[in-house]
Protein backbone atom coordinates (compact mmCIF):
# COMPACT_ATOMS: atom_id res chain seq x y z
CA UNK A 1 0.00 0.00 0.00
CA UNK A 2 1.04 3.73 -1.35
CA UNK A 3 1.14 6.43 1.66
CA UNK A 4 -1.27 8.15 -0.66
CA UNK A 5 -3.60 5.49 -0.19
CA UNK A 6 -2.89 5.19 3.51
CA UNK A 7 -3.80 9.01 3.57
CA UNK A 8 -6.86 8.39 1.81
CA UNK A 9 -7.85 5.63 3.58
CA UNK A 10 -7.36 8.04 7.37
CA UNK A 11 -9.21 10.55 6.14
CA UNK A 12 -12.63 8.15 5.10
CA UNK A 13 -11.66 6.90 9.09
CA UNK A 14 -11.51 11.04 10.41
CA UNK A 15 -8.17 10.13 11.22
CA UNK A 16 -9.33 9.64 14.94
CA UNK A 17 -7.91 6.72 16.74
CA UNK A 18 -9.24 6.04 19.83
CA UNK A 19 -8.15 3.07 22.24
CA UNK A 20 -10.73 0.44 22.64
CA UNK A 21 -10.00 -2.32 24.82
CA UNK A 22 -12.17 -5.38 24.72
CA UNK A 23 -12.61 -7.85 27.88
CA UNK A 24 -13.45 -11.61 27.79
CA UNK A 25 -14.68 -12.94 30.91
CA UNK A 26 -17.24 -15.88 29.27
CA UNK A 27 -16.33 -19.41 28.24
CA UNK A 28 -16.59 -20.13 24.28
CA UNK A 29 -19.60 -22.28 23.08
CA UNK A 30 -21.78 -22.66 26.46
CA UNK A 31 -23.00 -19.15 25.49
CA UNK A 32 -23.00 -16.65 22.76
CA UNK A 33 -20.69 -13.97 24.38
CA UNK A 34 -17.11 -14.94 22.92
CA UNK A 35 -18.30 -15.30 19.28
CA UNK A 36 -20.10 -11.72 19.54
CA UNK A 37 -16.92 -10.43 21.06
CA UNK A 38 -14.98 -11.54 18.64
CA UNK A 39 -16.68 -10.31 15.62
CA UNK A 40 -16.91 -7.15 17.63
CA UNK A 41 -13.67 -6.79 17.36
CA UNK A 42 -12.96 -7.34 14.26
CA UNK A 43 -15.21 -4.17 13.74
CA UNK A 44 -12.90 -1.98 15.46
CA UNK A 45 -9.80 -3.46 13.85
CA UNK A 46 -11.41 -2.61 10.26
CA UNK A 47 -12.27 0.95 11.40
CA UNK A 48 -7.97 1.09 12.05
CA UNK A 49 -8.51 1.88 16.03
CA UNK A 50 -5.81 0.70 18.77
CA UNK A 51 -7.59 -2.64 19.39
CA UNK A 52 -6.70 -4.24 22.63
CA UNK A 53 -7.93 -7.87 24.17
CA UNK A 54 -7.84 -9.04 27.41
CA UNK A 55 -8.87 -12.56 28.25
CA UNK A 56 -9.93 -12.92 32.07
CA UNK A 57 -12.16 -15.57 33.73
CA UNK A 58 -13.77 -18.33 31.60
CA UNK A 59 -12.30 -16.32 28.97
CA UNK A 60 -9.24 -18.01 29.11
CA UNK A 61 -10.87 -21.13 27.50
CA UNK A 62 -11.53 -18.95 24.63
CA UNK A 63 -8.07 -19.48 23.06
CA UNK A 64 -7.65 -23.22 23.94
CA UNK A 65 -5.67 -24.98 21.43
CA UNK A 66 -7.14 -28.69 20.17
CA UNK A 67 -10.99 -27.28 20.14
CA UNK A 68 -13.26 -29.42 17.62
CA UNK A 69 -17.11 -29.15 18.14
CA UNK A 70 -17.44 -31.82 14.93
CA UNK A 71 -20.04 -33.21 17.76
CA UNK A 72 -21.97 -30.24 19.26
CA UNK A 73 -23.04 -28.89 15.98
CA UNK A 74 -21.70 -25.05 16.01
CA UNK A 75 -18.87 -23.43 14.81
CA UNK A 76 -15.28 -23.73 15.94
CA UNK A 77 -14.41 -20.52 15.67
CA UNK A 78 -10.66 -20.57 17.74
CA UNK A 79 -8.65 -20.32 14.59
CA UNK A 80 -9.87 -16.47 14.10
CA UNK A 81 -7.86 -15.80 16.52
CA UNK A 82 -4.98 -16.37 14.83
CA UNK A 83 -6.23 -14.58 12.02
CA UNK A 84 -6.89 -11.12 14.68
CA UNK A 85 -2.69 -10.43 13.80
CA UNK A 86 -3.53 -9.54 10.31
CA UNK A 87 -5.96 -6.81 11.33
CA UNK A 88 -3.20 -5.50 13.58
CA UNK A 89 -4.71 -6.58 16.49
CA UNK A 90 -1.74 -7.58 18.23
CA UNK A 91 -2.77 -6.88 21.73
CA UNK A 92 -3.96 -10.19 23.74
CA UNK A 93 -3.62 -9.81 27.06
CA UNK A 94 -4.41 -13.10 29.05
CA UNK A 95 -4.99 -12.74 33.27
CA UNK A 96 -2.13 -14.75 35.05
CA UNK A 97 -4.41 -15.45 38.49
CA UNK A 98 -7.30 -16.70 35.88
CA UNK A 99 -4.84 -19.30 34.00
CA UNK A 100 -3.36 -20.34 36.97
CA UNK A 101 -7.27 -21.52 38.40
CA UNK A 102 -7.88 -23.15 35.32
CA UNK A 103 -4.83 -25.54 35.14
CA UNK A 104 -3.46 -23.62 31.18
CA UNK A 105 -0.50 -22.07 30.98
CA UNK A 106 0.64 -20.52 27.70
CA UNK A 107 1.71 -22.88 25.73
CA UNK A 108 -1.67 -24.18 25.76
CA UNK A 109 -3.67 -21.64 23.97
CA UNK A 110 -3.76 -20.74 20.24
CA UNK A 111 -1.94 -17.54 19.67
CA UNK A 112 0.70 -15.75 21.41
CA UNK A 113 0.03 -13.87 24.58
CA UNK A 114 0.94 -11.51 27.21
CA UNK A 115 0.75 -12.97 30.12
CA UNK A 116 -0.13 -10.63 32.85
CA UNK A 117 -1.40 -10.02 36.31
CA UNK A 118 -4.87 -8.44 37.10
CA UNK A 119 -3.21 -5.33 38.48
CA UNK A 120 -1.23 -4.94 35.29
CA UNK A 121 -4.40 -5.35 32.61
CA UNK A 122 -5.64 -3.26 35.09
CA UNK A 123 -3.53 -0.24 34.71
CA UNK A 124 -4.19 -0.87 31.14
CA UNK A 125 -7.71 -0.48 31.91
CA UNK A 126 -7.37 3.05 33.06
CA UNK A 127 -5.96 4.72 29.71
CA UNK A 128 -8.41 3.70 27.53
CA UNK A 129 -10.99 5.14 25.44
CA UNK A 130 -13.11 2.89 25.56
CA UNK A 131 -13.85 -0.63 27.41
CA UNK A 132 -16.34 -3.13 26.07
CA UNK A 133 -17.06 -5.91 28.44
CA UNK A 134 -18.39 -9.41 27.05
CA UNK B 1 -34.91 -43.71 44.36
CA UNK B 2 -31.85 -42.91 42.35
CA UNK B 3 -31.77 -39.25 40.43
CA UNK B 4 -29.57 -37.63 37.64
CA UNK B 5 -28.77 -34.74 38.41
CA UNK B 6 -27.05 -32.35 35.23
CA UNK B 7 -24.86 -29.41 35.81
CA UNK B 8 -24.04 -26.99 32.63
CA UNK B 9 -22.34 -23.85 33.81
CA UNK B 10 -18.96 -23.21 34.57
CA UNK B 11 -17.22 -23.80 38.35
CA UNK B 12 -15.71 -21.01 38.01
CA UNK B 13 -18.18 -18.20 36.97
CA UNK B 14 -21.68 -19.43 38.89
CA UNK B 15 -22.25 -21.29 41.70
CA UNK B 16 -24.46 -24.07 40.44
CA UNK B 17 -22.02 -26.64 40.51
CA UNK B 18 -21.85 -26.04 44.26
CA UNK B 19 -25.69 -26.22 44.04
CA UNK B 20 -26.11 -29.13 42.80
CA UNK B 21 -23.66 -30.93 45.22
CA UNK B 22 -25.04 -29.41 48.47
CA UNK B 23 -28.50 -30.80 47.55
CA UNK B 24 -27.91 -34.14 45.70
CA UNK B 25 -28.14 -36.90 47.85
CA UNK B 26 -25.35 -39.90 48.53
CA UNK B 27 -25.62 -42.03 45.64
CA UNK B 28 -27.04 -40.35 43.43
CA UNK B 29 -25.03 -39.52 39.78
CA UNK B 30 -24.34 -36.09 38.50
CA UNK B 31 -23.77 -35.44 34.38
CA UNK B 32 -21.29 -32.76 33.52
CA UNK B 33 -22.22 -30.98 30.44
CA UNK B 34 -21.53 -27.57 28.43
CA UNK B 35 -19.50 -25.32 30.23
CA UNK B 36 -19.71 -27.52 33.27
CA UNK B 37 -17.34 -30.02 31.56
CA UNK B 38 -14.21 -27.70 32.68
CA UNK B 39 -15.03 -29.08 36.19
CA UNK B 40 -14.12 -32.44 35.19
CA UNK B 41 -10.57 -31.22 34.49
CA UNK B 42 -7.61 -32.24 36.28
CA UNK B 43 -5.36 -29.04 38.08
CA UNK B 44 -7.56 -27.08 38.17
CA UNK B 45 -9.12 -24.84 41.79
CA UNK B 46 -12.03 -26.96 41.28
CA UNK B 47 -10.50 -30.48 41.08
CA UNK B 48 -10.44 -30.82 45.11
CA UNK B 49 -13.95 -30.46 44.97
CA UNK B 50 -14.36 -32.72 42.04
CA UNK B 51 -12.40 -35.35 43.74
CA UNK B 52 -14.52 -35.33 47.41
CA UNK B 53 -17.61 -35.42 44.90
CA UNK B 54 -16.49 -38.17 43.62
CA UNK B 55 -16.24 -40.04 47.26
CA UNK B 56 -20.70 -39.56 47.52
CA UNK B 57 -21.42 -39.83 43.60
CA UNK B 58 -20.59 -41.26 40.52
CA UNK B 59 -19.85 -38.55 37.55
CA UNK B 60 -20.32 -38.38 34.13
CA UNK B 61 -18.72 -36.24 31.71
CA UNK B 62 -20.08 -35.41 28.28
CA UNK B 63 -17.57 -36.30 25.48
CA UNK B 64 -18.60 -34.08 22.37
CA UNK B 65 -18.58 -30.98 25.19
CA UNK B 66 -15.26 -31.73 26.48
CA UNK B 67 -13.63 -32.08 22.64
CA UNK B 68 -15.95 -29.14 21.60
CA UNK B 69 -13.74 -27.11 24.36
CA UNK B 70 -10.07 -28.64 23.67
CA UNK B 71 -9.82 -30.30 26.88
CA UNK B 72 -8.15 -34.10 26.89
CA UNK B 73 -9.56 -37.01 28.05
CA UNK B 74 -6.53 -38.05 29.49
CA UNK B 75 -6.50 -35.00 31.50
CA UNK B 76 -10.11 -35.42 33.20
CA UNK B 77 -9.89 -36.31 36.71
CA UNK B 78 -9.61 -40.04 38.05
CA UNK B 79 -13.40 -41.80 38.58
CA UNK B 80 -15.03 -39.54 35.96
CA UNK B 81 -16.73 -41.39 33.29
CA UNK B 82 -17.04 -39.73 29.78
CA UNK B 83 -20.35 -41.09 28.19
CA UNK B 84 -21.46 -39.79 24.28
CA UNK B 85 -25.40 -38.62 23.78
CA UNK B 86 -26.29 -41.89 23.66
CA UNK B 87 -24.96 -42.55 27.15
CA UNK B 88 -26.65 -39.25 28.33
CA UNK B 89 -29.94 -40.97 27.19
CA UNK B 90 -29.24 -44.01 28.79
CA UNK B 91 -28.38 -42.22 31.91
CA UNK B 92 -31.86 -40.31 31.74
CA UNK B 93 -33.40 -43.74 31.00
CA UNK B 94 -31.66 -45.68 33.87
CA UNK B 95 -32.52 -43.12 36.64
CA UNK B 96 -35.83 -42.49 38.29
CA UNK B 97 -35.81 -38.87 37.67
CA UNK B 98 -33.23 -36.16 36.37
CA UNK B 99 -33.00 -32.55 37.70
CA UNK B 100 -30.80 -29.69 35.97
CA UNK B 101 -29.39 -27.55 37.64
CA UNK B 102 -29.48 -24.59 35.20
Amino acid sequence: MSDENFDEEEEYTGGVIKKFMYVNRRAPYGSVYALESLEVVLVGAAFDQDVSVVFADDGVFQLKKGQDTSEVEMKNFSPTYRALEMYDVEKLYVEKESLEARGLTEEDLVVPVEVMTNSEIGKLMEQQDVVLSF
Amino acid sequence: MSMLHTVNKSPFEKTTLDSCLRFAQQGASILLLEDAVYAAMRGTAAEGKMVAAGNRHKIFVLGPDLKARGLAVENVIEGIEMVDYGGFVDLTVSHDSVQSWL
